[in-house]
């Protein structure tokens, strides 16, 4: 009886699941499977591996690498900075608040901050140094996706860094620990998987980034996100797009793997 | 006797924002290989003072020497004390080895050393063999005996104890106040033992120091402090205690319950007010027309050692007696006590007037 109820509970999840997630997943490895002219092969994947689509992915990998990282280096201090001011509440609200606004609309804000006509190259004038070419330039494009992922960096670590008991801080200085090695060697380990989440909620996405490559780095910065939509858009090689989302999949699931096994793992080490 | 002194404090008040001070101008000396306790209710300044002794909090006023240097404002990695902490804070992410090596590993001591060092220190908690074994899967006592391990492999001249033994159950409490008493023996270091629990306060230390409102209300043996509170608040906290207003009469003539009574105290104004504290297990019943007190008997517990028995007075004051007989509730008795057993405290009077106005029966009896 009652596990009859708890069936019927579940029921709007299972439609989800299997209307949003098993569904494009099998028609997205459906699709891989037809070249252009819909004719079954496997050619699409012999064209993965070759140096042009190597190359994309390598880079895909790296700036997602470099804006995971960058990312870490401002969330870390920052969400560490937030637990120890006294309405930390309010300062994480108004930290995560950002994240709530469409993607587009701070794509298009920094254009005209990063233009050459823009406030940050009139500042740069005004100092002296001269107009730059900020927009359209790999700096930017890290710049501006690190804006846009910090938020879910902040969170989790603010969170670990909240929930560490305080008395470990003070008891590794009682130990003779200096401010560096309490950090290196209790804070920062014991805080390790709000970074792993964090990195997780920012590497992923910031692996199929696509709209900020164009608007900001000016296609210059082609990434594996770049290449699906192209496909899908505008050669209309829908197989091609399919089988690097295929990839794209298979590197998330690998990424969740290797970030994520660490919690459950730990805790039974004896 | 200077040497003798390893942790001073000149007249320390800690206080935050705007709020009353947690610890008022707080004087106190505690000497080399003695079982300090500050004893007192929470919020009452006793963690306030170990926290300043161990530096994660600097005083507001006031100066905290340590082998006769100031240490008020150094870092707490740079002074020769530990703490065990009343959670224990042992690191969850390293096992035991590692967390008794922690110490000796941020002050960069060779490899060798420290791992003779670490099992010395476990062999002296008798924590051998369990050097590979995660923190989380430690029962209570030996979570204890780590963090006490973790502690004294720095040899630190002072050992700080916040309320260790509060997370433990009764038993294990019991047998842990010995681990303590002959660690602290064995090491020959000072401890400071902060505590709410007068029980365990006056069977480990050399010294206690009962603290309220942020002030010492009196400092002494537990013997000095059982016997001779000098005020109400002592009295109340340490043991069980009958507290009555009376009038001192006269040297070794005080007045309560509606008649006069022998005592040994001296020292008051003649007819000055006072309070008289008699402790309910040097009260004796005695059949009603023999004691000093005519009681009757209100109610009684059974305590295992012995029966808790309350009764009033006819001027109404109420009375606990420890007995190892039973009484009866309802009947009439006599409550015997002699001249020893009944203490006069001076309304409002503090430490050094108490302290001054001993000496004097010192002077007398010396006298005689």
């Amino acid at each position: 009886m009652q596990y009859r109820t708890r069936n019927i509970y579940l029921i709007p999840y299972a439609v989800w699941i299997a209307l949003f997630v098993i569904a494009p997943i099998v028609l997205i490895a459906y699709y891989s499977m037809f070249d252009i002219d819909g004719a079954l092969t496997v050619g699409n994947y012999r064209r993965f591996f070759t140096p042009v689509y190597m190359g994309m992915t390598v880079r895909s990998f790296w700036y997602a690498f470099l804006v995971t990282m960058f990312s870490l280096l401002v969330a870390y201090p920052t969400a560490y900075l937030l637990t120890k001011t006294k309405h930390k509440q309010l300062w994480l609200l108004l930290m995560i608040m950002p994240s709530w606004m469409n993607l587009l609309l701070k794509a298009y804000a920094f254009i005209g901050m990063f233009g050459t006509y823009g406030p940050v190259n009139a500042l740069l004038g005004a100092l002296g140094i001269g107009t730059k070419q900020i927009l359209f330039t790999e700096f930017s494009f890290i710049f501006v996706a690190v804006y846009i992922f910090v938020p879910f960096m902040i969170l989790p670590i603010f969170n670990a860094l909240d929930e560490l008991n305080p008395s470990l801080v003070a008891a590794a200085r009682d130990l003779g620990a200096s401010g560096w090695d309490t950090f290196r060697r209790v804070v920062f380990p014991l805080t390790i998987n709000g970074v792993k989440s964090g990195c997780r909620a920012v590497f992923i996405p910031a692996l199929s980034l696509f709209m900020i490559t164009r608007l900001i780095a000016g296609n210059r910065v082609i990434t594996l996100g770049t290449a699906i939509e192209q496909h899908f858009l505008v050669t209309q090689d829908w197989g091609m797009g399919s089988t690097i989302a295929v990839f794209l999949i298979i590197a998330m699931g690998l990424t969740m793997v290797l970030t994520g096994s660490g919690e459950e793992g730990r805790q039974h080490v004896k | 006797m200077a040497d003798d002194v390893i942790v001073r404090f000149e007249n320390v008040t800690k206080q935050y924002d705007d709020d009353p001070a947690v610890l008022d101008d707080v004087s106190l000396r505690l000497e080399r290989g003695k079982f300090y306790t500050l004893l007192g209710p929470s919020g009452c300044g006793k963690t306030t003072i170990i926290r300043l002794i161990a530096g994660f909090i600097e005083p507001t006023k006031g100066h905290i020497f340590m082998d006769g240097q100031e240490i008020s404002r150094i870092s707490p990695s740079k002074r020769k004390v530990n703490t065990i902490f009343q959670d224990y804070a042992l690191f969850p992410h390293l096992n035991v080895f590692d967390n008794v090596a922690f110490g000796p590993v941020v002050k960069r001591m060779k490899k060798s050393d420290i791992a003779d060092a670490v099992r010395g220190a476990l062999r002296f908690v008798n924590l051998e063999g369990l050097e590979s074994r995660a923190i989380a899967g430690l029962s209570g006592g030996q979570q204890q005996r780590v963090a006490i391990a973790r502690a004294i492999v720095n040899q630190p001249e002072v050992l700080l104890l916040d309320e260790p033994l509060s997370a433990l159950d009764p038993k294990l409490r019991t047998d842990m106040q010995y681990e303590l008493r002959e660690l602290q023996r064995r090491l020959g270091i000072t401890f400071v033992f902060v505590t709410h629990d007068q029980e365990e306060a006056l069977a480990l230390s050399d010294e206690i120091f009962v603290l309220n409102n942020g002030r010492i209300q009196q400092s002494g043996s537990p013997t000095d402090i059982y016997d001779e509170p000098v005020n109400r608040f002592v009295a109340d906290f340490i043991g069980e205690s009958n507290i009555v207003a009376g009038i001192m009469i006269s040297d070794y003539l005080v007045e309560f319950a509606g008649r006069q009574f022998e005592c040994v105290d001296k020292g008051f104004n003649p007819d000055e007010p006072a309070e008289v504290v008699i402790r309910p297990e040097d009260l004796e019943i005695t059949p009603a027309d023999r004691g000093k007190l005519r009681a009757r008997v209100d109610s009684q517990l059974f305590r295992g050692v012995h029966y808790e028995i309350c009764c009033y007075d006819e001027n109404g004051n109420e009375w606990i007696v420890h007995s190892t007989r039973k009484a009866t509730v309802g009947d009439e008795v006599g409550l015997d006590f002699g001249p020893d057993d009944i203490h006069v405290m001076r309304l409002g009077e503090t430490e050094d007037e108490f302290d001054k106005r001993i000496e004097s029966y010192e002077e007398a009896r010396y006298a005689v």
